[in-house]
């Protein structure tokens, strides 16, 4: 049956995005590894994180796609989930540190002896092992979102409504994880890792791994939002983002479904989180931001939602756009970004992935169309329509 | 020196009895005595010399204090040492008149210390009571309000007694049951003290009470713990509502801060991220509005509020119209990609101004009247977060007047709840869209006037106020500009509530997290357009 499930997801782009993610979980480490510093196909090690941090925010991009594009729920508070996978994997980093950091206290990490710790906080318990701390990544965001969708979907909340109280959300957060004795280093954030399961986070050996993760992680989530787009619960999910109502008078709870698909949406989001912190070795409440989450929706939209390959390649492509601009003219990025905003939503509605698709589809029609004329010359005029009909 | 001694013994033995009995001698040998005396018979002279009651001598006390009291040596008769060119120039201590300039080694500096200094004070004050100046008097008995003592009282009751001004004259009361309460006057006149004391209420009269509570009488303890609890009772009421205050004033800043909103967001439907930027273009109007006024108009600095107020609504308001002429209208119907859509134009309005003004703080004046406070019972109120307050309620009322009464407003409702009908009727709805949008933009630019005053103008202004200005519409319930003004001021109040018990940042997060929870059980806020649509 699960098989059956995975084979469903394996349509023509999936299989196409998931042979490039693949090829490139190897082909980049290697191409890193193995050429010497000169070599023409060397890549260097600063472009492969920037190139690892663009693929987890692709899968962050992702999650809010299963949410947005399939379910019709704009969640402004997706870097919450973000930032707590991340800040469960700061922890586990942070315990790893051990008796090395400036105060070398064994247990305490620096900022909880700069502060006056006597003991470790009840919730960093146990987050010195790699399982729990990665079972922790994905229950933490996954618990929020069950309690917080629980409330808002049982009560219908719903469109704008829902996504200022998730806006709401992560903007409280924000603030609390700001405060230090919240147990999370506060401002500072988590930083200054030194090993993951006993490697050195800084080594090449290392980053190359966690690059390799990165991409498959994403090739791995995609297939199972594929799977779940395409069963028969995507079906109904579809349903709900076009007619919630119809779908609720035919017998299905809509809130439900909704919960099941936030729930595994920031399940994703944290796991980028996770991926995010030992490649960018820092983790912050900034992440908290509501601007970040606000981002996440802007990459979401200029590839496309609703078709999963398209936000993984807008994000990849806003990103890039914003190294590039941020390092040469730092003073428009925020005009860039803000005109990408306003363009995206007035000419590009569908996002980049769509509108292309819908270029194949309508040249597709036409050609359709003209065979037929062909075919059946002076029988009855050509539908003018033709090419929206095969849509 | 026999006539000295005896004058000295004299001087000691007086002091034990009441120091009225001294009003109306001379103060000329008391000074003098000052010359040979130690810091103790020091300490006493100054008792007795402001014993005497005249305002004379007060110059004497203040050079003394200063240290620039000296006697000659050769026949102690001490004098006010003015440095000048000639050497030291001698000043009669109580006439003023000048006895001409000496060299330093004809004279001797009386030595003064801390405890000294602390001893004048206290008699000065006890002096100027009786000064015909009002407002001295009045600050004379302030003083010794502040800081009570048993020597003052004779003074006190003797101004008392010639006081005819009726608000000097409660203070003074109020300054003598003070100062009664610390001598070793009967428990019957103690008794009426507490009661003056009681009545005076406030911190200072709590401390008084506390402080003598150790050492008073045991038959006056009953009344002593009953008026220290009365006034803490009232000390806790004025508690309350200095909170009620700063929550009305965090109200009034939330609600200036969503009104625009209310109209953009509640009525329209458009989910206006831009709307922060607008109050921050207003922030930047008052600026620039200043900057000229103190280039060509310095004089008219008092009104640069004033004019900002119709420069900042014209500049917002063509920024709003202009970005619904451009960018809203295509997005009528899809909300949530109008929210994406502004928040790329707050993205660039922002940077805008930056690359204009730089990123850091500009430094926005207050005029004189919105300067200062004044105060309340036991609370003082600052005249800016007055103003606010007085400003928002106008602006909400002026809002209300217009959309309930004017043709406009009329017009502005028929559009948001019909457009086709509306539009059949013969209304240009797509030029009502726009101007809807253009009031509501200059509503936030008036309200970044005000916002100028009290926050800090740089491009990031905005974005503090948005997220709050969202949480304040939603509440209050989309729609309804009464929501508007019971959410933002409920929200505010309970606000400054939870800042004592658990901290700013804490009490804000839990506001946050009420109002998450509040939207599940009302979705549609405080007070909900009744309707009967499925989905709204």
């Amino acid at each position: 049956m699960i098989t059956g499930f995975i084979l469903r997801a394996l349509e023509g782009k999936i299989v196409a995005m998931i042979v490039v993610l693949v090829g490139i979980a190897i082909l980049v480490p290697a191409l890193n590894l193995l050429t010497p510093p000169d070599s023409a196909f060397h890549i260097p090690t600063y472009a492969m994180a920037l190139f690892g941090k663009y693929l987890c925010y692709a899968l962050l991009a992702l999650a809010l796609d299963l949410v947005w594009g399939y379910c019709g729920i704009l969640s402004l508070g997706h870097g919450a989930f973000f930032a707590l996978g991340g800040y469960a994997m700061g922890m586990y980093l942070m315990r790893q540190i051990g008796p090395r950091g400036v105060y070398g206290n064994p247990v305490l990490p620096d900022f909880m002896v700069f502060l006056n710790y006597k003991e470790l906080p009840w919730f960093w318990y146990g987050m010195d092992w790699f399982v729990v701390a990665m079972a922790m990544v994905l229950l933490v965001p996954g618990l929020l979102a069950f309690v917080f969708g629980w409330f808002a979907f049982r009560s219908r909340v719903n469109g704008v409504y829902l996504s200022i109280i998730t806006q709401a959300m992560t903007y409280a957060l924000m603030l609390a994880f700001f405060r230090n004795d919240m147990g999370f280093g506060g401002n500072n954030g988590l930083t200054d890792f030194k090993d993951i399961l006993g490697f050195q986070v800084q080594a090449d050996g290392t980053r190359a791994v966690l690059f390799a993760l990165s991409a498959i992680m994403l090739a791995l989530c995609l297939l199972v939002a594929s799977a779940i787009t395409r069963s028969k619960f995507g079906k109904v999910l579809v349903g709900v983002r076009d007619a919630e109502s119809r779908v609720r008078f035919l017998g299905f709870r809509v809130e439900n479904i909704k919960l099941f698909t936030f729930v595994v949406s920031a399940m994703f989001a944290g796991i980028a989180g996770a991926l995010f912190v030992p490649q960018v070795g820092i983790i912050n409440p900034g992440e908290f931001a509501p601007a970040n989450s606000i981002e996440i929706v802007v990459w979401t939209a200029v590839g496309g939602r609703g078709t999963l390959i398209g936000p993984i390649i807008g994000a990849v492509l806003v990103n890039a756009g914003k190294s590039f601009f941020t390092g040469a003219f730092p003073e428009f990025w925020l005009f860039a970004l803000g005109g990408l905003f306003i363009a995206v939503t007035l000419f590009l509605p569908k996002g980049i992935v769509d509108t292309i698709q819908h270029g194949f589809r309508v040249r597709k029609a036409m050609k359709a169309a003209a065979e037929a004329e062909k075919g059946r010359v002076g029988t009855d005029a050509v539908n003018p329509s033709a090419a929206q009909a095969a849509e | 020196m026999l006539i000295r001694i005896i004058s000295l013994i004299f001087i000691i033995l007086s002091f034990a009895a009441p120091a009225f009995a001294q009003s109306g001698t001379d103060p000329k040998p008391l000074i003098d005595a000052l010359a040979k005396a130690d810091f103790a018979e020091a300490e006493t002279l100054i008792g007795q010399i402001a014993a005497t009651g005249d305002p004379k001598v007060v110059p004497a006390l203040d050079a003394f204090s200063e240290g620039d009291l000296y006697f000659r040596k050769s026949d102690s008769a001490v004098f006010i040492g003015k440095t000048g060119d000639a050497g030291l120039e001698l000043i009669d201590p109580l006439t003023g008149a000048s006895a001409g300039p000496t060299s330093k080694s004809a004279v001797t500096k009386i030595r003064v210390n801390n405890n000294l200094r602390r001893v004048i004070d206290a008699a000065k004050g006890g002096l100027t009571l009786m000064s015909p100046d009002r407002g001295v008097r009045l600050a004379a008995a302030d003083a010794v309000l502040a800081s009570p003592s048993p020597e003052n009282l004779a003074l006190v009751e003797a101004a008392l007694a010639k006081e005819t001004d009726s608000e000097v004259k409660a203070r003074m009361q109020e300054a003598r049951a003070v100062s009664v309460l610390s001598s070793d006057r009967s428990v019957d006149e103690k008794r009426d003290a507490i009661k003056t004391i009681k009545s005076l209420g406030g911190r200072n009269a709590l401390g008084i009470l506390n402080s003598v509570s150790s050492s008073i009488d045991p038959s006056l303890k009953s009344d002593l713990d009953s008026a220290i609890g009365s006034i803490e009772a009232e000390q806790q009421l004025w508690d309350m509502v200095q909170n009620v205050w700063y929550g009305l004033s965090l109200g009034s800043v939330l609600l200036l801060a969503a009104i625009g909103l209310a109209i953009t967001f509640g009525v329209m439907g458009i989910i206006n991220m831009a709307h922060g930027e607008m109050v921050m273009l207003g922030a930047y109007s008052t600026f620039m509005v200043q900057e000229v006024i103190r280039t060509h108009a310095p004089g008219l600095f008092d009104w640069s509020l004033a004019i900002a107020l119709p420069v900042a609504f014209l500049v917002t308001g063509a920024v709003g119209f202009v970005i619904e002429r451009c960018v809203i209208r295509f997005l009528y119907g899809r909300p949530l990609e109008t929210l994406l859509a502004t928040w790329g134009v707050s993205l660039i309005l922002q940077q805008t101004i930056r690359s204009i003004f730089g990123p850091t703080n500009q430094e926005v004046g207050n005029p004189s009247w919105m300067s200062g406070s004044f105060p309340v019972g036991g609370m003082t109120i600052t005249w800016n977060r007055m103003w606010i307050l007085v400003f928002s309620l106008t602006i909400f009322f002026t809002l209300l007047v217009v959309m309930k009464k004017s043709a406009y407003g009329l017009n502005m409702r028929a559009v948001t709840q019909n457009r086709r009908m509306a539009s059949s009727m013969g209304i240009r709805t797509p030029w009502v869209d726009a101007l809807t949008f253009a009031l509501g933009s200059g509503i936030a630019g008036i309200a970044g006037v005000a916002l100028s005053q009290i926050d800090n103008v740089s491009p990031n202004l905005g974005q503090s106020y948005i997220i709050d200005s969202f949480m304040v519409v939603v509440f209050g319930g989309v729609g309804n500009l009464w929501g508007t003004l019971v959410g933002a001021l409920s929200l505010g109040v309970l606000n400054k509530f939870l800042e004592p018990s658990v901290g700013a940042v804490l009490g804000k997060i839990l506001v946050l997290v009420l109002i998450i929870l509040f939207i599940q059980k009302r979705p549609r806020g405080l007070f909900a357009l009744k309707g009967r649509a499925v989905e709204a």
